[in-house]
Protein backbone atom coordinates (compact mmCIF):
# COMPACT_ATOMS: atom_id res chain seq x y z
CA UNK A 1 0.00 0.00 0.00
CA UNK A 2 2.90 2.53 0.19
CA UNK A 3 3.02 2.44 -3.44
CA UNK A 4 0.07 4.40 -3.32
CA UNK A 5 2.27 7.27 -2.03
CA UNK A 6 5.06 6.48 -4.33
CA UNK A 7 5.03 9.82 -6.05
CA UNK A 8 7.97 9.28 -8.30
CA UNK A 9 6.33 6.24 -9.89
CA UNK A 10 3.11 7.97 -10.38
CA UNK A 11 4.95 11.08 -12.28
CA UNK A 12 6.96 8.89 -14.43
CA UNK A 13 3.65 6.53 -15.48
CA UNK A 14 1.66 9.72 -16.21
CA UNK A 15 4.32 10.89 -18.61
CA UNK A 16 3.22 7.73 -21.11
CA UNK A 17 1.21 7.70 -23.68
CA UNK A 18 -1.29 5.20 -23.16
CA UNK A 19 -1.92 6.93 -19.21
CA UNK A 20 -2.33 10.31 -20.78
CA UNK A 21 -5.02 8.64 -23.19
CA UNK A 22 -6.69 6.92 -20.69
CA UNK A 23 -7.24 10.64 -18.58
CA UNK A 24 -8.07 12.05 -21.55
CA UNK A 25 -10.80 9.46 -22.02
CA UNK A 26 -11.39 9.56 -18.59
CA UNK A 27 -11.96 13.48 -18.52
CA UNK A 28 -14.08 13.16 -21.25
CA UNK A 29 -16.24 10.78 -19.80
CA UNK A 30 -16.42 12.66 -16.66
CA UNK A 31 -17.73 15.82 -18.29
CA UNK A 32 -20.48 13.33 -20.04
CA UNK A 33 -21.43 11.88 -17.04
CA UNK A 34 -21.69 15.30 -14.67
CA UNK A 35 -23.91 16.72 -17.56
CA UNK A 36 -26.45 13.95 -17.58
CA UNK A 37 -26.35 13.21 -13.86
CA UNK A 38 -28.96 15.56 -12.40
CA UNK A 39 -31.26 14.75 -15.05
CA UNK A 40 -30.72 10.55 -14.72
CA UNK A 41 -31.09 11.89 -10.20
CA UNK A 42 -34.32 13.77 -11.06
CA UNK A 43 -35.71 10.99 -13.65
CA UNK A 44 -35.09 8.31 -10.74
CA UNK A 45 -33.51 6.29 -13.45
CA UNK A 46 -30.29 5.03 -11.75
CA UNK A 47 -31.78 1.62 -11.93
CA UNK A 48 -32.33 2.17 -15.61
CA UNK A 49 -28.67 2.97 -16.20
CA UNK A 50 -27.57 0.28 -14.20
CA UNK A 51 -29.70 -2.09 -16.61
CA UNK A 52 -28.27 -0.35 -19.84
CA UNK A 53 -24.74 -1.12 -18.32
CA UNK A 54 -25.46 -4.50 -18.03
CA UNK A 55 -26.58 -4.51 -21.55
CA UNK A 56 -23.50 -2.68 -22.76
CA UNK A 57 -21.49 -5.49 -21.36
CA UNK A 58 -23.69 -8.34 -23.02
CA UNK A 59 -22.96 -6.77 -26.32
CA UNK A 60 -19.14 -5.91 -25.80
CA UNK A 61 -19.33 -9.30 -24.71
CA UNK A 62 -21.29 -10.10 -28.20
CA UNK A 63 -18.61 -7.91 -30.30
CA UNK A 64 -15.67 -9.37 -28.35
CA UNK A 65 -16.42 -12.87 -29.71
CA UNK A 66 -17.83 -11.70 -33.24
CA UNK A 67 -13.94 -10.45 -33.33
CA UNK A 68 -15.61 -6.29 -33.70
CA UNK A 69 -14.56 -3.63 -31.42
CA UNK A 70 -15.62 -3.92 -27.93
CA UNK A 71 -16.81 -0.31 -27.63
CA UNK A 72 -19.16 -0.67 -30.94
CA UNK A 73 -20.62 -3.85 -29.03
CA UNK A 74 -21.19 -2.02 -25.73
CA UNK A 75 -22.38 1.23 -27.88
CA UNK A 76 -24.81 -0.96 -29.48
CA UNK A 77 -25.81 -2.91 -26.62
CA UNK A 78 -26.64 -0.17 -24.72
CA UNK A 79 -28.79 2.00 -26.84
CA UNK A 80 -30.62 -1.36 -27.99
CA UNK A 81 -31.46 -1.29 -23.93
CA UNK A 82 -32.30 2.35 -23.70
CA UNK A 83 -35.06 1.92 -26.32
CA UNK A 84 -36.32 -1.64 -24.87
CA UNK A 85 -36.29 0.09 -21.43
CA UNK A 86 -38.18 3.31 -22.98
CA UNK A 87 -40.29 1.23 -24.73
CA UNK A 88 -41.30 -1.61 -22.62
CA UNK A 89 -41.78 0.94 -19.53
CA UNK A 90 -43.85 2.82 -20.55
CA UNK A 91 -45.98 2.59 -17.39
CA UNK A 92 -44.04 4.09 -14.12
CA UNK A 93 -45.45 1.19 -12.47
CA UNK A 94 -43.70 -1.11 -14.34
CA UNK A 95 -40.67 0.01 -14.82
CA UNK A 96 -38.65 -1.14 -11.94
CA UNK A 97 -39.57 -4.42 -12.89
CA UNK A 98 -38.86 -3.90 -17.10
CA UNK A 99 -35.15 -3.22 -16.02
CA UNK A 100 -35.04 -5.97 -13.40
CA UNK A 101 -36.20 -8.24 -16.42
CA UNK A 102 -33.76 -6.72 -19.52
CA UNK A 103 -30.96 -6.66 -16.93
CA UNK A 104 -31.02 -9.93 -15.33
CA UNK A 105 -31.22 -11.63 -18.96
CA UNK A 106 -28.79 -9.67 -20.71
CA UNK A 107 -26.07 -10.69 -18.08
CA UNK A 108 -27.08 -14.47 -18.57
CA UNK A 109 -26.93 -13.78 -22.41
CA UNK A 110 -22.96 -11.90 -21.54
CA UNK A 111 -22.06 -14.89 -19.61
CA UNK A 112 -22.90 -16.89 -22.21
CA UNK A 113 -21.15 -15.42 -24.84
CA UNK A 114 -17.91 -15.24 -22.89
CA UNK A 115 -17.63 -18.40 -22.20
CA UNK A 116 -17.85 -19.29 -25.71
CA UNK A 117 -14.59 -16.62 -25.97
CA UNK A 118 -11.98 -18.56 -26.40
CA UNK A 119 -9.22 -15.62 -25.44
CA UNK A 120 -7.59 -14.44 -22.47
CA UNK A 121 -9.74 -14.27 -19.30
CA UNK A 122 -8.34 -10.91 -18.45
CA UNK A 123 -9.97 -9.15 -21.16
CA UNK A 124 -13.31 -10.95 -20.42
CA UNK A 125 -12.86 -9.65 -16.67
CA UNK A 126 -12.23 -6.24 -18.76
CA UNK A 127 -15.42 -5.24 -19.75
CA UNK A 128 -17.29 -6.34 -16.41
CA UNK A 129 -14.83 -4.19 -13.89
CA UNK A 130 -13.13 -1.58 -16.63
CA UNK A 131 -10.00 -1.67 -18.47
CA UNK A 132 -8.65 1.99 -18.90
CA UNK A 133 -5.12 1.70 -20.29
CA UNK A 134 -6.53 -0.63 -23.05
CA UNK A 135 -8.40 2.43 -24.48
CA UNK A 136 -6.45 3.18 -27.97
CA UNK A 137 -6.50 6.01 -30.41
CA UNK A 138 -9.84 4.51 -32.18
CA UNK A 139 -11.85 3.79 -29.20
CA UNK A 140 -10.43 7.13 -28.39
CA UNK A 141 -11.72 8.98 -31.88
CA UNK A 142 -15.45 7.11 -31.39
CA UNK A 143 -14.92 8.06 -27.59
CA UNK A 144 -14.79 12.05 -28.70
CA UNK A 145 -16.92 11.30 -31.25
CA UNK A 146 -19.78 10.56 -29.19
CA UNK A 147 -19.19 12.63 -26.51
CA UNK A 148 -19.89 15.38 -28.53
CA UNK A 149 -22.95 14.19 -30.28
CA UNK A 150 -24.21 13.32 -26.34
CA UNK A 151 -23.38 17.25 -25.61
CA UNK A 152 -25.26 18.77 -28.94
CA UNK A 153 -28.31 17.09 -28.17
CA UNK A 154 -27.87 17.92 -24.61
CA UNK A 155 -27.77 21.51 -25.26
CA UNK A 156 -30.44 21.68 -27.78
CA UNK A 157 -33.25 19.60 -25.43
CA UNK A 158 -31.64 21.21 -21.85
CA UNK A 159 -34.82 23.28 -21.10
CA UNK A 160 -37.48 21.13 -22.43
CA UNK A 161 -35.75 18.80 -20.46
CA UNK A 162 -35.12 20.04 -17.58
CA UNK A 163 -39.10 20.96 -17.57
CA UNK A 164 -40.53 17.50 -18.41
CA UNK A 165 -38.17 15.46 -16.05
CA UNK A 166 -39.09 18.17 -12.84
CA UNK A 167 -42.86 19.43 -13.90
CA UNK A 168 -44.32 17.26 -16.44
CA UNK A 169 -47.86 17.72 -15.84
CA UNK A 170 -47.21 21.78 -16.52
CA UNK A 171 -44.71 20.64 -19.58
CA UNK A 172 -47.23 18.88 -21.40
CA UNK A 173 -49.71 21.15 -21.26
CA UNK A 174 -47.25 23.96 -22.12
CA UNK A 175 -46.47 21.67 -25.29
CA UNK A 176 -43.47 20.31 -24.60
CA UNK A 177 -43.14 16.72 -26.24
CA UNK A 178 -42.27 15.21 -23.23
CA UNK A 179 -43.48 11.47 -24.76
CA UNK A 180 -40.33 12.23 -27.45
CA UNK A 181 -37.75 13.43 -25.13
CA UNK A 182 -37.68 10.34 -22.31
CA UNK A 183 -36.94 7.81 -25.05
CA UNK A 184 -33.85 10.50 -26.79
CA UNK A 185 -32.63 11.08 -23.47
CA UNK A 186 -32.68 7.43 -22.31
CA UNK A 187 -30.34 6.63 -25.64
CA UNK A 188 -28.42 9.76 -24.84
CA UNK A 189 -27.68 7.70 -21.45
CA UNK A 190 -26.89 4.95 -23.22
CA UNK A 191 -24.52 6.54 -25.41
CA UNK A 192 -23.03 7.83 -22.17
CA UNK A 193 -23.16 4.31 -20.51
CA UNK A 194 -20.89 2.43 -23.22
CA UNK A 195 -18.47 5.13 -23.09
CA UNK A 196 -17.73 4.37 -18.98
CA UNK A 197 -18.58 0.93 -19.69
CA UNK A 198 -15.03 0.74 -21.42
CA UNK A 199 -13.47 3.04 -18.68
CA UNK A 200 -14.82 1.95 -15.33
CA UNK A 201 -16.77 -1.29 -16.68
CA UNK A 202 -20.38 -2.44 -16.66
CA UNK A 203 -20.38 -2.98 -13.19
CA UNK A 204 -19.30 0.85 -11.73
CA UNK A 205 -20.56 2.89 -13.84
CA UNK A 206 -23.30 4.11 -12.04
CA UNK A 207 -20.33 5.58 -9.60
CA UNK A 208 -19.78 7.88 -12.44
CA UNK A 209 -23.44 8.46 -13.78
CA UNK A 210 -25.54 8.74 -10.86
CA UNK A 211 -22.88 9.40 -7.70
CA UNK A 212 -21.83 12.69 -8.33
CA UNK A 213 -25.17 13.85 -9.02
CA UNK A 214 -26.74 12.58 -5.82
CA UNK A 215 -23.91 13.64 -3.86
CA UNK A 216 -25.02 17.43 -5.95
CA UNK A 217 -28.19 17.30 -5.08
CA UNK A 218 -27.56 16.92 -1.34
CA UNK A 219 -25.92 20.39 -1.14
CA UNK A 220 -27.74 22.36 -3.78
CA UNK A 221 -31.41 22.74 -4.98
CA UNK A 222 -30.10 24.88 -8.05
CA UNK A 223 -30.20 22.43 -11.37
CA UNK A 224 -27.06 24.39 -12.92
CA UNK A 225 -25.17 24.53 -9.68
CA UNK A 226 -25.89 20.92 -9.32
CA UNK A 227 -24.85 19.99 -12.73
CA UNK A 228 -21.51 22.08 -12.31
CA UNK A 229 -20.80 19.83 -9.14
CA UNK A 230 -21.96 16.91 -10.45
CA UNK A 231 -19.36 17.47 -12.76
CA UNK A 232 -16.25 18.36 -10.73
CA UNK A 233 -17.37 15.21 -8.94
CA UNK A 234 -17.39 13.00 -11.29
CA UNK A 235 -14.17 14.43 -12.85
CA UNK A 236 -12.29 13.92 -9.60
CA UNK A 237 -13.78 10.87 -9.49
CA UNK A 238 -12.62 9.91 -12.80
CA UNK A 239 -9.52 11.46 -13.16
CA UNK A 240 -8.11 11.27 -9.70
CA UNK A 241 -8.77 7.39 -9.65
CA UNK A 242 -6.72 6.98 -12.47
CA UNK A 243 -4.13 8.75 -10.96
CA UNK A 244 -4.52 7.09 -7.58
CA UNK A 245 -4.27 3.51 -8.88
CA UNK A 246 -0.98 3.98 -11.11
CA UNK A 247 1.55 3.44 -8.69
CA UNK A 248 0.33 0.79 -6.93
CA UNK A 249 -1.02 -0.85 -10.08
CA UNK A 250 -4.30 -1.95 -8.39
CA UNK A 251 -7.65 -1.83 -10.39
CA UNK A 252 -8.84 1.95 -11.48
CA UNK A 253 -12.56 0.99 -10.54
CA UNK A 254 -11.56 0.51 -6.95
CA UNK A 255 -10.15 4.39 -7.07
CA UNK A 256 -12.57 5.53 -8.94
CA UNK A 257 -15.91 4.44 -6.99
CA UNK A 258 -14.22 5.08 -3.70
CA UNK A 259 -13.47 8.50 -4.48
CA UNK A 260 -17.18 9.01 -5.27
CA UNK A 261 -18.62 7.23 -2.52
CA UNK A 262 -16.56 9.91 -0.68
CA UNK A 263 -17.76 13.01 -1.91
CA UNK A 264 -21.48 11.41 -1.40
CA UNK A 265 -20.82 10.79 2.17
CA UNK A 266 -19.19 14.07 2.63
CA UNK A 267 -22.09 15.61 0.66
CA UNK A 268 -24.10 14.01 2.98
CA UNK A 269 -22.37 15.36 5.77
CA UNK A 270 -22.28 18.81 4.98
CA UNK A 271 -26.18 18.46 4.05
CA UNK A 272 -26.32 17.13 7.87
CA UNK A 273 -24.48 20.11 9.59
CA UNK A 274 -26.60 22.55 7.28
CA UNK A 275 -29.94 21.11 8.11
CA UNK A 276 -29.18 21.41 12.09
CA UNK A 277 -27.57 24.58 12.21
CA UNK A 278 -30.56 26.10 9.64
CA UNK A 279 -33.04 24.49 12.15
CA UNK A 280 -31.31 25.94 15.22
CA UNK A 281 -31.78 29.39 13.60
CA UNK A 282 -35.14 29.65 12.45
CA UNK A 283 -36.67 27.98 15.72
CA UNK A 284 -39.62 28.39 16.55
CA UNK A 285 -40.86 28.15 12.61
CA UNK A 286 -40.23 31.55 10.58
CA UNK A 287 -43.02 33.64 10.55
CA UNK A 288 -45.96 33.18 8.36
CA UNK A 289 -45.79 34.47 4.60
CA UNK A 290 -47.61 38.22 4.39
CA UNK A 291 -50.99 37.19 3.62
CA UNK A 292 -52.79 40.51 1.54
CA UNK A 293 -55.79 41.76 3.28
CA UNK A 294 -59.33 40.22 2.34
CA UNK A 295 -61.25 42.59 -0.03
CA UNK B 1 -67.20 37.45 -31.27
CA UNK B 2 -63.54 37.59 -33.25
CA UNK B 3 -61.86 39.09 -30.32
CA UNK B 4 -63.16 36.18 -27.58
CA UNK B 5 -60.52 34.43 -25.59
CA UNK B 6 -61.78 31.40 -26.02
CA UNK B 7 -64.09 30.06 -28.51
CA UNK B 8 -66.17 27.02 -28.21
CA UNK B 9 -68.68 26.04 -31.53
CA UNK B 10 -70.52 22.97 -31.35
CA UNK B 11 -68.25 21.15 -29.85
CA UNK B 12 -68.58 17.24 -28.65
CA UNK B 13 -66.26 15.23 -26.98
CA UNK B 14 -67.21 11.21 -26.97
CA UNK B 15 -64.77 8.11 -25.52
CA UNK B 16 -65.78 5.03 -27.84
CA UNK B 17 -69.80 5.19 -26.79
CA UNK B 18 -69.91 7.36 -24.17
CA UNK B 19 -70.45 10.76 -24.62
CA UNK B 20 -69.06 13.28 -22.03
CA UNK B 21 -70.69 16.34 -23.89
CA UNK B 22 -72.04 17.29 -27.07
CA UNK B 23 -73.38 20.67 -28.94
CA UNK B 24 -71.06 23.23 -26.39
CA UNK B 25 -70.99 26.36 -27.28
CA UNK B 26 -69.14 29.16 -25.24
CA UNK B 27 -67.49 32.18 -26.05
CA UNK B 28 -65.05 33.43 -22.89
CA UNK B 29 -64.67 37.32 -23.06
CA UNK B 30 -61.27 38.65 -22.10
CA UNK B 31 -61.05 39.08 -18.50
CA UNK B 32 -63.75 36.77 -17.45
CA UNK B 33 -63.60 34.32 -14.82
CA UNK B 34 -65.45 31.55 -16.10
CA UNK B 35 -65.89 28.60 -13.37
CA UNK B 36 -66.09 24.88 -14.57
CA UNK B 37 -68.09 22.61 -11.91
CA UNK B 38 -69.89 19.13 -12.20
CA UNK B 39 -69.22 16.08 -10.71
CA UNK B 40 -66.31 13.79 -11.23
CA UNK B 41 -66.06 12.04 -14.67
CA UNK B 42 -68.22 14.92 -16.46
CA UNK B 43 -65.35 15.95 -18.39
CA UNK B 44 -64.47 19.14 -16.81
CA UNK B 45 -60.57 18.00 -16.70
CA UNK B 46 -60.74 16.58 -20.45
CA UNK B 47 -62.61 20.22 -21.42
CA UNK B 48 -59.17 21.57 -20.37
CA UNK B 49 -57.23 19.08 -22.23
CA UNK B 50 -58.77 20.00 -25.39
CA UNK B 51 -58.29 23.66 -24.35
CA UNK B 52 -54.61 22.93 -24.21
CA UNK B 53 -54.19 20.68 -27.40
CA UNK B 54 -53.79 17.65 -25.90
CA UNK B 55 -57.23 15.93 -26.76
CA UNK B 56 -58.93 16.23 -30.26
CA UNK B 57 -62.65 17.26 -29.97
CA UNK B 58 -65.13 14.58 -31.39
CA UNK B 59 -67.16 17.61 -33.30
CA UNK B 60 -66.93 20.84 -33.20
CA UNK B 61 -64.38 23.49 -33.41
CA UNK B 62 -62.05 25.76 -30.64
CA UNK B 63 -59.96 28.49 -30.92
CA UNK B 64 -57.88 29.82 -27.66
CA UNK B 65 -56.04 33.16 -28.43
CA UNK B 66 -57.29 33.04 -31.61
CA UNK B 67 -55.59 29.91 -32.83
CA UNK B 68 -56.22 26.14 -32.91
CA UNK B 69 -55.90 25.04 -29.45
CA UNK B 70 -51.64 23.71 -28.99
CA UNK B 71 -50.43 26.05 -31.59
CA UNK B 72 -49.91 29.05 -29.40
CA UNK B 73 -49.41 27.66 -25.74
CA UNK B 74 -47.19 30.51 -24.80
CA UNK B 75 -50.59 32.44 -24.53
CA UNK B 76 -51.78 29.98 -22.27
CA UNK B 77 -51.15 29.67 -18.81
CA UNK B 78 -51.87 26.53 -17.29
CA UNK B 79 -52.09 26.06 -13.07
CA UNK B 80 -52.32 22.20 -11.92
CA UNK B 81 -53.78 20.76 -8.91
CA UNK B 82 -51.07 21.29 -5.75
CA UNK B 83 -49.21 17.79 -5.36
CA UNK B 84 -46.71 16.77 -3.10
CA UNK B 85 -43.10 17.18 -5.23
CA UNK B 86 -39.66 15.27 -3.96
CA UNK B 87 -38.30 17.21 -1.09
CA UNK B 88 -34.60 16.49 -2.59
CA UNK B 89 -35.82 17.94 -6.19
CA UNK B 90 -33.31 20.15 -7.39
CA UNK B 91 -35.34 22.56 -8.28
CA UNK B 92 -35.99 25.90 -6.49
CA UNK B 93 -38.91 28.80 -6.96
CA UNK B 94 -37.34 30.57 -9.01
CA UNK B 95 -36.37 27.90 -11.50
CA UNK B 96 -40.11 26.56 -11.11
CA UNK B 97 -41.13 30.27 -12.29
CA UNK B 98 -38.87 30.57 -14.73
CA UNK B 99 -39.46 27.29 -16.85
CA UNK B 100 -43.21 28.66 -17.29
CA UNK B 101 -40.98 31.45 -19.17
CA UNK B 102 -38.78 29.56 -21.68
CA UNK B 103 -39.02 26.08 -20.25
CA UNK B 104 -40.80 24.86 -23.90
CA UNK B 105 -38.20 26.57 -25.87
CA UNK B 106 -35.03 24.30 -27.31
CA UNK B 107 -31.40 25.58 -26.57
CA UNK B 108 -30.14 26.57 -23.84
CA UNK B 109 -31.40 29.75 -23.43
CA UNK B 110 -28.02 31.79 -22.05
CA UNK B 111 -29.31 35.18 -24.09
CA UNK B 112 -31.07 37.29 -22.06
CA UNK B 113 -29.80 36.11 -19.06
CA UNK B 114 -30.50 39.23 -17.05
CA UNK B 115 -33.93 40.29 -18.25
CA UNK B 116 -34.95 36.66 -17.60
CA UNK B 117 -33.89 37.42 -13.92
CA UNK B 118 -35.49 40.43 -14.10
CA UNK B 119 -38.89 38.85 -15.34
CA UNK B 120 -38.71 36.19 -12.73
CA UNK B 121 -38.48 38.27 -9.47
CA UNK B 122 -41.37 40.64 -10.71
CA UNK B 123 -43.32 37.73 -11.24
CA UNK B 124 -42.35 36.39 -7.83
CA UNK B 125 -43.12 39.63 -6.22
CA UNK B 126 -46.70 39.84 -7.79
CA UNK B 127 -47.48 36.45 -5.77
CA UNK B 128 -45.84 37.64 -2.89
CA UNK B 129 -42.83 34.50 -2.40
CA UNK B 130 -39.44 36.33 -2.21
CA UNK B 131 -38.70 35.30 1.49
CA UNK B 132 -39.32 31.37 -0.06
CA UNK B 133 -38.45 31.51 -3.76
CA UNK B 134 -34.67 30.35 -3.30
CA UNK B 135 -35.92 27.68 -0.80
CA UNK B 136 -36.29 24.21 -2.56
CA UNK B 137 -39.60 23.25 -4.03
CA UNK B 138 -40.25 20.14 -2.41
CA UNK B 139 -39.73 21.57 0.70
CA UNK B 140 -42.81 24.69 0.37
CA UNK B 141 -46.03 24.10 1.85
CA UNK B 142 -48.93 23.41 -0.55
CA UNK B 143 -49.67 27.02 -0.53
CA UNK B 144 -46.03 28.22 -1.03
CA UNK B 145 -46.33 26.06 -4.20
CA UNK B 146 -49.33 26.71 -5.71
CA UNK B 147 -48.57 30.93 -5.65
CA UNK B 148 -45.37 29.97 -7.10
CA UNK B 149 -47.33 28.01 -9.75
CA UNK B 150 -49.92 31.18 -9.97
CA UNK B 151 -46.55 33.35 -10.99
CA UNK B 152 -45.31 30.44 -13.52
CA UNK B 153 -48.30 30.70 -15.27
CA UNK B 154 -48.68 34.03 -15.32
CA UNK B 155 -45.05 35.04 -16.15
CA UNK B 156 -45.52 34.47 -20.13
CA UNK B 157 -48.17 37.19 -19.56
CA UNK B 158 -50.93 34.51 -21.36
CA UNK B 159 -54.63 35.44 -23.21
CA UNK B 160 -55.52 32.82 -21.55
CA UNK B 161 -55.22 30.87 -18.06
CA UNK B 162 -56.76 27.58 -17.47
CA UNK B 163 -56.65 26.50 -13.80
CA UNK B 164 -57.33 22.59 -13.02
CA UNK B 165 -58.20 22.13 -9.08
CA UNK B 166 -56.16 24.82 -8.21
CA UNK B 167 -57.52 25.19 -4.58
CA UNK B 168 -57.93 21.65 -3.86
CA UNK B 169 -55.51 20.61 -0.84
CA UNK B 170 -54.93 24.03 -0.25
CA UNK B 171 -56.11 25.76 3.85
CA UNK B 172 -58.29 28.57 3.38
CA UNK B 173 -56.07 31.01 3.91
CA UNK B 174 -53.98 30.10 0.54
CA UNK B 175 -57.18 29.24 -1.10
CA UNK B 176 -57.90 33.14 -0.65
CA UNK B 177 -54.63 34.10 -1.52
CA UNK B 178 -54.27 31.94 -4.91
CA UNK B 179 -57.71 32.74 -5.77
CA UNK B 180 -57.46 36.42 -5.24
CA UNK B 181 -54.13 36.51 -7.11
CA UNK B 182 -55.99 34.79 -10.13
CA UNK B 183 -59.15 37.31 -9.86
CA UNK B 184 -56.25 40.25 -9.62
CA UNK B 185 -54.63 39.14 -12.89
CA UNK B 186 -57.67 39.11 -14.89
CA UNK B 187 -58.86 42.44 -14.02
CA UNK B 188 -55.47 44.36 -14.68
CA UNK B 189 -54.61 42.24 -17.62
CA UNK B 190 -57.54 41.32 -19.13
CA UNK B 191 -56.73 37.41 -18.39
CA UNK B 192 -59.96 35.14 -19.58
CA UNK B 193 -60.00 32.54 -16.32
CA UNK B 194 -61.24 29.14 -16.95
CA UNK B 195 -61.25 27.77 -13.85
CA UNK B 196 -62.14 24.24 -13.47
CA UNK B 197 -63.42 23.10 -9.38
CA UNK B 198 -65.54 21.05 -7.46
CA UNK B 199 -66.40 23.75 -4.72
CA UNK B 200 -67.27 27.18 -6.17
CA UNK B 201 -67.29 28.41 -2.63
CA UNK B 202 -63.90 30.19 -2.17
CA UNK B 203 -63.95 31.51 -5.55
CA UNK B 204 -67.63 32.80 -6.04
CA UNK B 205 -67.24 36.40 -5.86
CA UNK B 206 -65.35 36.49 -8.28
CA UNK B 207 -66.82 34.31 -10.73
CA UNK B 208 -68.66 36.00 -13.96
CA UNK B 209 -69.79 32.70 -15.39
CA UNK B 210 -70.93 29.39 -15.06
CA UNK B 211 -70.27 26.28 -17.08
CA UNK B 212 -72.11 23.31 -14.96
CA UNK B 213 -71.34 19.87 -16.33
CA UNK B 214 -73.84 16.50 -15.70
CA UNK B 215 -73.63 13.25 -17.47
CA UNK B 216 -73.67 14.92 -21.28
CA UNK B 217 -75.59 17.53 -19.77
CA UNK B 218 -74.92 21.60 -19.12
CA UNK B 219 -75.79 24.35 -18.20
CA UNK B 220 -73.95 27.97 -18.96
CA UNK B 221 -75.03 31.47 -16.79
CA UNK B 222 -74.42 33.74 -13.87
CA UNK B 223 -73.37 32.04 -11.07
CA UNK B 224 -77.40 32.21 -9.62
CA UNK B 225 -79.21 31.37 -12.93
CA UNK B 226 -77.54 28.19 -12.94
CA UNK B 227 -76.97 27.32 -9.29
CA UNK B 228 -80.57 27.04 -7.95
CA UNK B 229 -82.39 23.98 -7.15
CA UNK B 230 -84.64 23.95 -10.51
CA UNK B 231 -81.65 24.05 -13.39
CA UNK B 232 -79.36 21.65 -11.00
CA UNK B 233 -82.46 19.51 -10.26
CA UNK B 234 -82.79 19.62 -14.14
CA UNK B 235 -79.47 18.41 -14.95
CA UNK B 236 -78.99 16.18 -12.34
CA UNK B 237 -82.68 14.66 -13.22
CA UNK B 238 -83.19 14.17 -9.45
CA UNK B 239 -84.20 16.03 -6.49
CA UNK B 240 -81.39 18.51 -5.97
CA UNK B 241 -81.94 21.17 -3.35
CA UNK B 242 -79.35 24.46 -3.62
CA UNK B 243 -79.12 26.68 -0.16
CA UNK B 244 -77.40 29.75 0.12
CA UNK B 245 -75.84 30.65 3.64
CA UNK B 246 -73.93 33.23 4.38
CA UNK B 247 -72.79 34.16 0.87
CA UNK B 248 -72.09 30.39 0.48
CA UNK B 249 -73.90 28.16 -2.16
CA UNK B 250 -74.35 24.15 -1.01
CA UNK B 251 -75.76 21.76 -3.02
CA UNK B 252 -77.94 19.41 -1.14
CA UNK B 253 -79.37 15.85 -1.69
CA UNK B 254 -78.54 13.22 -4.52
CA UNK B 255 -74.84 12.96 -2.64
CA UNK B 256 -73.97 10.03 -4.19
CA UNK B 257 -74.58 11.45 -7.54
CA UNK B 258 -72.87 14.56 -6.92
CA UNK B 259 -69.43 13.09 -4.78
CA UNK B 260 -68.40 16.76 -5.02
CA UNK B 261 -66.12 16.57 -1.77
CA UNK B 262 -63.02 14.62 -3.58
CA UNK B 263 -60.95 15.37 -6.16
CA UNK B 264 -60.56 12.10 -8.48
CA UNK B 265 -58.25 13.51 -11.31
CA UNK B 266 -55.60 15.35 -12.65
CA UNK B 267 -54.47 16.29 -16.52
CA UNK B 268 -51.62 14.19 -16.59
CA UNK B 269 -53.34 11.05 -15.00
CA UNK B 270 -54.53 10.35 -18.63
CA UNK B 271 -50.99 11.25 -20.78
CA UNK B 272 -48.86 9.25 -17.91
Amino acid sequence: MEKLFDFDLTARLLALDVVQTALLAAAVLGLVAGLLGPFIVMRRMSFAVHGTAELAFTGAAAALLLGVGVGIGALAGAVVAALLLGLLSRRESERDSVIGVILSFGLGLGVLLLWFYPGRASQKFGILVGQIVAVDSTDLTALLVSAVVVLAVLAVIYRPLLFSSVDPAVAVARGVPVHVLGPLFAVLVGIATALGVQIVGALLVVALMVTPAAAAARITASPWRATVLAIVFAEVAAVGGIVLSLAPGAPVSFFVTAISFAIYVGCRVVAFVRGRSARSLTEPAAPPAPVPPGR
Amino acid sequence: MGDAAVEIEDAGLRFGDRTLWSGLDLQVAPGEFLAVLGPNGSGKTSLLRVLLGLQQLSAGSVRVAGNPPGRENRKVGYIPQQRALDESLTLRGVDLVGLGLDGHRWGLGVSGLRERRRRIARAISSVGAESYARSPVGRLSGGEQQRLRVAQALIGDPDVLLCDEPLASLDLTHQRVVSELIDERRRTAGTAVLFVTHEINPILEYVDRVLYLVNGHFEIGAPDEVMNSRVLSELYGTHVEVLRIGGQIHVAGAQSALCEDEVHHHVDQHVS
